[in-house]
Formats: structure tokens, C-alpha cells, sequence
């Protein structure tokens, strides 16, 4: 019986092709924008949660000058007024699991005849721990180079590339601005972060080094940031309190004067980033439902039209012993088969669409089983929703209405 | 009164009006007959008499306003859609003056099409419309469309799908109003040979003297009442004129 009428279904929807291809082109738009949709803002998220996890986890920034001095900011020249020593009570508190004072700038570097300019961190070794940051050849530097004030340095893996191409980096000898420095290792590979950056594209050295031989402060001992990393994600608020109080003891603050110095929670900031591109992969899906919804609409507009059109038909079928369900049955099964033709081809194009996003523009895609097969759930239930109200309209003709139907 | 309870149609004072804007206008009046199995009738009567009305009734097409019918036994009043869909399916075969084929199925589905509604299995279908096909001489049109055979030929197609269920009765409303004198008379004999071979009921509407001759019982209207309800042959010749 289902076959018959499936085969009854397919020749009504291959009477008139032209009619049938374009109610099916509402489904392939909605579908197929939904499947691009998804795959975006999947993608999206999945990078911007790929970028959480090189962060380094329960991550505290402090940075040298108040943010919330009404509004004035810190000139360039203000002495900054976090110091290594600060950096050295911090790590003292508890559920303090590792802190890394760093000054940073650019710099030139020079291998052979490559040069490459370049974001340089001065750091301590625990800067590795905080930042889970692994290395892929060589050793880091030590607590005597910090000491010493070495030159050594550690090469992300973009500055690798633009010097050494396929060379070895490590043990060799590169200048930065004209000073030689040895390589002691090549930092793993760490991609994008949260900001967009490349974060490869840096090197690592003693912060005493950076400060005294690199960038040659004006203020030693100082340094702008300090990383500081809780031993719990639990234990991040009692740890921001004791930070906070211990470095306005330190810095001799009284009672209602405003900090110079300020605190941020990064592993926050980074959770408000994934919950940003998860409402962002949302809003994409639910704009995009909407055209789905409009070729449900289309559907259900053209089978209206059918309807009316096949008014004599149904006429015929009722007088030779079709009941009401019969007819329902049939033009709810040309629904569905639209409905579902629609969403195959719109599946195909979403899936096309999205590995050409990802081609021609970079961005990271990701097509799931579950947004296809939601996908394929959702036409068909537009397809019976749709077309159930034209179906019900034909099921409920009187026979010897629809027979005299001109 | 004998034997009516064994009618293939029994109809009791019945009364149809149809609503109209103008209000509601009577078009059966009073209509009491009844068909005994094997019967061949023929209907008359002059145009906008009630004719259609009435076959519309009796194939459970329409319902009547007011009185019985009893078709086979059973008081369609009291019947529901679906029942009136089952009885309309496998106890009357309805021909229409203008074939109503569906343009799109080949002939062979056509045909085969109450067996759908009736749930018989795929092969079993296409035996029973080939049988049928064989039965009205089109079995080497199968596979055509009905606009690729002649008007004759359509009707012929027409009956093999009224015929296909086994039906009790065949009514037929002017099944030869669009065909000409010879291929009238063709599908004329087809009825009589079902009449007469396999006792099926026939109750055929028409407007022509020549083809009522081929019935037994003739039933005139004139303004939605009964007029004449006799034999053919007995009938008085104003009640066998030609009415267009
Ligand atoms: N749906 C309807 N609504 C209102 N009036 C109708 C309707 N159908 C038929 N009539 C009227 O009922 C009367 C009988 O119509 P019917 O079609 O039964 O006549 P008929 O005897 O079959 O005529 P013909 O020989 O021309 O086919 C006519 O006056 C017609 O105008
Ligand atoms: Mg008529």
C-alpha cells in the first residue's frame, strides 16, 4: 500500500518538475544554510577553545598600573610598579602553583642572511609551566641563567621557520639586536591565540636578560606583567583576595587609595570568550533556521496550490473508494519525499559550501554527524508540519465536490 | 412487495436540495424505487430533471436531504466517510459521461487503482488489470496514456477500472454522451454482455431513445419526480423522446 502510493507520489512530483525543483529549493537553501551555518560556528568555537587550552589553565595576569584610576591611564614613561621581588612573594602564598614576571618587547633578530623582527618575552622558567608550554627540541634556560643574565633564548616555531627553515635551530647562534644569543631549544608548536595572534611567532629569554642587555630599562627590577597560576580552578578567588592584599601591603597602599596594579582572571575572561562563540554558533544556527522555516512555508504554499490544482483528482480517487486517510497519506508522502530530497541535496551544498569556506578563507569548519542528522530530522518534520494543513484540506473535500471541481 | 428486501437499491421518499444563495432549491422530489439484482435501468429525462442529482446519490457520491437508501442491504444514511469510501470502492462502479481518467497514470494503473485503495498486493493488481483490460479488448494498450487512445476506447478503460473490484452495480451517468452512434452501440453491447453474462446491475442515465432500448426498465424524471417507472417496452413514446 505505502509503495503504491510512494510510486503515485513520484509520478504526481514528476507531472510537473519545474514546480517540484523549486519548492525542493526552499529545503536546499534552508538545509543546506543550516549545515554551513553549524559548521562555522562549530568551527569557530572550536578554535577559540583550541586557543583556551594553549593558554595554560587557571591563569592569573597582574599588570603594573591601576586600570581603574578613573579613566587616566599609565603614561609610557611611568615607572612600572610590579617587581621581581614581587614575583617572588606571590609564588610564597598558597594554591599558588607557579608565577612568571615577564617584560616583553620587539626585536630584530639575525640568522645568516635571514632576519626577522619579533615579539621577545623575558621570562623566568616556570613562564614554560604557566603557559603549559612544551618544548619540541632542546633544554630551557635555568634559574643560574637568570642569575647570570645569560644569552640564551628560546624560538617559537614561525621564528624557526623564517630563520632556519629546515635547519636545526638548536645550539646555534643567532643575533638579536647584533648581540649573539645560543639557542637552547625550539618551543612547541602553541597556533593561535584568543586575540588572533600568532603566538609561534616569539622568543623566549631570561627576564634578567631582556632587562639589562635587550631592552635596557630604565627601571631594574621592575617588570610590566606578572603570569601566576592557581593550583585549582577552585581555588582561583581565595588566591586573586591574598594577591591582591599581599601586593597593597608590598606596595604600601593605604585604605581607600586605588591599587597600581591590576588583576585578571585570563581562565574567565577565556570562558566568556567560549560562551561568546557558542551564543555566536547559535545565533548562526537559528538565522539560518529561519530559512528553513520559510521553505517550509514554501512548501506548504505550493502543496496548497497542488491541491486546489488536483482538486478533480482527488475527486476521481474519492468516487472509486479512496477514504479521507488515503488522500492525506498522499499528499502528506509528496511532502515528506520534497522534504527529504530537498535536505539531501541541501546537506551536499552545505557540505560543499563549508569545505569551500574553509579553502578560500582559512577559517576552521567542522561538520558534524549530529547537524545532519538534525538536519535531516528537522525537514522531515517541516515536510509533515507543512504539508500536513493542504494534505488535511484535501483529505476533507466532499467526493461530489471535488468531482464537479472545473 | 415481494422480494425488496433482497434489493440491490432501496429508496424511500427521498428529497435532495441543494443550499444556494438564493436559498435552498428542491431537485429530487419524493423519489421512491428500488433495483433488484441483475436489473438493467435506464434513467431519462430532460436536462436539469435531477438526473445527475440522483446518480450521485445512489454511487454515495452526495448525500440526499431527506428519506432512505439502502444499498445492499445496508442504510447509508447511518454510514460514516470511510464506510461510504469502502462501499463506494467495492460496490458500485461508477462510469462518468466524461471517462475521469487520471491523465498521468498509464492505463494499467488506472485500472488498477480501487485495487490500491482496496490493499490488494502489487502482482495481484496488475493480474486483475490485465484480466480487465483483456476483458474490455485493450489488452495491447497497457501501457498507454489515456490521451493516446480514442474517447471509445477511454470509456472502455473507464468500465475495466469500475469493474475491477467486482462490483454489484455499475451506474453510469450518459457513459455514451460524448461518443458517437457506433462506438455507442459498442459500448452498449460491453454493458448488455455484463448484464447478461455476469449479472451485474446496471443503472445507466442517458439522454437517447436507442441506447435506453437496451435496457429492461426504464425510470423517467421530469422536474425531479418520477414520471414513468416501467418496462422499456411498454413505455409511452413521450417518455422515450430524446432530450437534450
Ligand atoms: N451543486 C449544485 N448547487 C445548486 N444547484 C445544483 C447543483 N447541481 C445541480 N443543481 C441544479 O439541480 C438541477 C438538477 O441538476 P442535474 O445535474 O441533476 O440535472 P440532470 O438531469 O443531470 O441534467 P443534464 O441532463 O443536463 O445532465 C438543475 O437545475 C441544476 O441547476
Ligand atoms: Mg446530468
Amino acid at each position: 500500500m505505502i509503495s503504491a502510493m510512494l510510486g503515485e507520489a513520484w509520478l504526481a512530483m514528476g507531472a510537473n518538475r519545474l514546480r517540484t525543483f523549486l519548492t525542493m529549493l526552499g529545503m536546499v537553501i534552508g538545509v543546506g544554510a543550516v549545515i554551513l551555518m553549524l559548521a562555522v560556528g562549530q568551527g569557530a568555537q572550536q578554535q577559540v577553545q583550541a586557543s583556551i587550552a594553549s593558554m595554560g589553565s587557571n591563569l592569573f595576569i597582574v599588570l603594573s598600573g591601576s586600570t581603574t584610576s578613573g579613566g587616566l591611564r599609565m603614561g609610557g614613561g611611568a615607572a612600572p610598579t610590579l617587581t621581581l621581588a614581587d614575583a617572588q612573594a606571590i609564588e610564597e602564598l598558597p594554591s599558588v602553583s607557579a608565577v612568571a614576571p615577564s617584560s616583553s618587547g620587539t626585536a630584530q633578530m639575525v640568522y645568516g642572511p635571514n632576519n626577522w623582527s619579533t615579539q621577545v618575552i623575558g621570562s623566568t622558567p616556570s613562564y614554560l609551566t604557566v603557559r603549559d608550554w612544551r618544548l619540541a627540541e632542546g633544554f630551557p634556560f635555568t634559574d643560574s641563567d637568570i642569575r647570570s643574565a645569560t644569552r640564551v633564548a628560546l624560538l617559537g616555531q614561525t621564528v624557526v621557520q623564517n630563520l632556519f627553515g629546515d635547519e636545526s635551530a638548536v645550539g646555534k647562534t643567532i643575533r638579536i639586536k647584533n648581540s649573539p644569543y645560543v639557542v637552547l631549544g625550539v618551543l612547541a608548536q602553541k597556533g593561535q591565540s584568543l586575540d588572533g595572534r600568532d603566538q609561534d611567532d616569539s622568543v623566549i629569554v631570561p627576564v634578567t636578560t631582556a632587562q639589562r642587555k635587550l631592552f635596557g630599562s630604565q627601571f631594574a627590577g621592575t617588570v610590566r606583567m606578572i603570569m601566576v597560576q592557581a593550583e585549582s580552578a577552585e581555588s582561583m578567588p581565595a588566591v586573586e583576595k591574598s594577591m591582591n592584599e599581599l601586593l597593597r601591603q608590598r606596595h604600601r597602599i593605604r585604605e581607600n587609595a586605588d591599587n597600581d596594579f591590576s588583576v585578571r582572571n585570563l581562565t574567565a575572561a577565556a570562558n566568556t570568550a567560549a560562551e561568546t562563540a557558542q551564543v555566536m554558533s547559535l545565533m548562526l544556527g537559528a538565522i539560518a533556521s529561519v530559512s528553513l522555516l520559510v521553505g517550509g512555508i514554501g512548501i506548504m504554499n505550493i502543496m496548497l496550490v497542488s491541491v486546489t490544482e488536483r482538486t478533480r483528482e482527488i475527486g476521481i480517487r474519492m468516487a472509486i473508494g479512496a477514504r479521507g486517510n488515503d488522500i492525506l497519506l498522499q499528499f502528506l508522502l509528496e511532502a515528506i519525499i520534497i522534504s527529504i530530497i530537498g535536505c539531501l541535496i541541501g546537506v551536499a551544498l552545505g557540505v560543499g559550501g563549508a569545505l569551500l569556506v574553509n579553502k578560500i578563507s582559512g577559517m576552521a569548519v567542522v561538520i558534524t554527524v549530529s547537524s545532519i542528522v538534525t538536519a535531516f530530522a528537522v525537514a522531515a518534520a517541516v515536510g509533515i508540519f507543512f504539508g500536513w494543513y493542504p494534505a488535511r484540506k484535501a483529505a476533507g473535500m466532499k467526493p461530489i465536490d471535488a468531482l464537479r471541481y472545473q | 412487495m415481494s422480494g425488496t428486501a433482497d434489493a440491490v437499491i432501496r429508496i424511500e421518499q427521498l428529497h435532495k436540495e441543494y443550499e444556494t444563495d438564493a436559498g435552498p432549491v428542491p431537485v429530487l422530489k419524493d423519489i421512491s424505487v428500488s433495483v433488484m439484482p441483475g436489473e438493467f435501468v435506464a434513467i431519462m429525462g430532460p436536462s436539469g430533471s435531477g438526473k445527475s442529482t440522483f446518480m450521485n446519490i445512489l454511487g454515495c457520491l452526495d448525500v440526499a436531504t431527506s428519506g432512505s437508501y439502502r444499498l445492499n442491504g445496508r442504510d447509508v444514511g447511518a454510514l460514516n466517510r470511510d464506510e461510504l469510501a469502502h462501499l463506494r470502492n467495492q460496490v458500485i462502479g461508477f462510469v462518468f459521461q466524461g471517462f475521469n481518467l487520471l491523465p498521468r497514470a498509464s492505463i494499467e494503473d488506472n485500472i488498477a487503482l480501487p485495487l490500491i485503495y482496496r490493499g490488494t498486493p502489487g502482482d495481484e493488481r496488475l493480474r486483475r488489470a490485465n484480466e480487465m483490460l483483456a476483458k474490455v479488448g485493450l489488452a495491447t494498450h497497457r501501457a498507454s496514456r489515456p490521451n493516446q487512445i480514442s474517447g471509445g476506447q477511454q470509456q472502455r478503460v473507464a468500465i475495466a477500472r469500475a469493474l475491477v473490484n467486482q462490483p454489484k452495480l455499475i451506474l453510469a451517468d450518459e457513459p455514451t454522451g460524448n461518443l458517437d452512434t457506433h462506438t455507442s452501440q459498442e459500448i452498449m453491447a460491453l454493458f448488455t454482455e455484463l448484464n447478461e453474462r455476469d449479472g451485474i446491475t446496471i443503472v445507466l442515465v442517458t439522454h437517447e431513445s436507442d441506447i435506453a432500448a437496451y435496457a429492461q426498465r426504464l425510470v423517467r424524471l421530469a422536474d425531479g419526480r418520477i414520471v414513468y417507472d416501467g418496462p422499456v417496452a411498454h413505455a409511452e413514446p413521450q417518455h422515450l423522446e430524446a432530450t437534450t
